[in-house]
């Protein structure tokens, strides 16, 4: 066993070594903002009860809605869904047998990246300003 | 030693040869969502900030209701499915039961509050 080379076989790759590729990484995205969407549901559909309970309960989860907590509950909310729908529409896209070349599925996954960031933003000024 | 037959140790834990179905449902839910996405955020983003009454009223109308109803049974429905495909990749046998039985029950609740609230404010505001 004393003439077996230990120091420089090739390794497997290790997720603390190994840069994930863009798609990997947008791929992880879609299932954590898909999951982590129950937040701003759950807010909003608190509110929605709330409205119908009674006006101490709808002042209560109005100010939560309100409130700079409701504030970033709500825009990482919108984010996430706009991320979402974005790598679901792409899922569409690769279900047709598309956008499956590595080069390709790159490029789709930071215009699913800008795009999340981009039509949040829009989101908010049409809030804020419309 | 273990009293179980080999068999029964794999069973659970391959194709149930159902799995399309879910894989279907999530593509046709989700062409739905991509419409009901902007125009739910269209409408919470119009609701937000009304006082008391007018929100009420707000949701009395067909189109926020409508929207709201839509996206949040077609989307908890999506959601059910997505949370099992999360649930089959890193849960086994008893915690797997668990969690889907978690995440059914759970979403079904989430439908039944919104869906209660919409059809309250609707009657109030025929009330009205």
């Amino acid at each position: 066993m004393a003439d077996v080379n230990r120091g420089n076989r090739p390794l497997s790759p290790h997720l603390q070594v190994y840069r994930l590729p863009m798609a990997a990484v947008t791929s992880i995205m879609t299932r954590i903002t898909g999951h982590a969407l129950v937040a701003g549901i759950l807010l909003l559909v608190w509110w929605l009860v709330a409205a119908v309970s009674g006006p101490r309960a709808f002042a209560a989860a109005d100010w939560v809605v309100r409130s700079w907590i409701g504030f970033i509950v709500l825009t990482g909310s919108a984010w996430a869904l706009w991320f979402h729908t974005l790598a679901g529409i792409r899922h569409l896209f690769y279900d047709s047998g598309q956008l499956l070349r590595i080069e390709e599925a790159e490029r789709a996954s930071w215009a699913i990246i800008i795009g999340s960031v981009v039509l949040t933003l829009l989101s908010l000024i049409l809030f804020f300003f419309a | 030693m273990r009293y179980i037959t080999p068999r029964k140790a794999a069973q659970g834990l391959g194709s149930a040869h159902s799995g399309t179905a879910d894989h279907w449902f999530i593509t046709v839910s989700s062409c739905a969502l991509v419409l009901l996405v902007p125009a739910f955020l269209l409408v919470i983003g119009n609701a937000i900030g009304l006082p008391h009454p007018e929100l009420v009223a707000y949701f009395g109308r067909p189109y926020p209701a409508l929207i709201t109803a839509l996206f949040i049974v077609v989307g908890m429905v999506h959601f059910i499915k997505g949370t099992r495909i999360m649930i089959d990749d890193y849960f086994q046998h008893t915690a797997r039961k668990v969690a889907i039985i978690v995440s059914v029950v759970f979403s079904w609740a989430v439908i039944a509050a919104a869906v209660f609230a919409l059809a309250k404010m609707t009657l109030v505001t025929f009330a009205i």
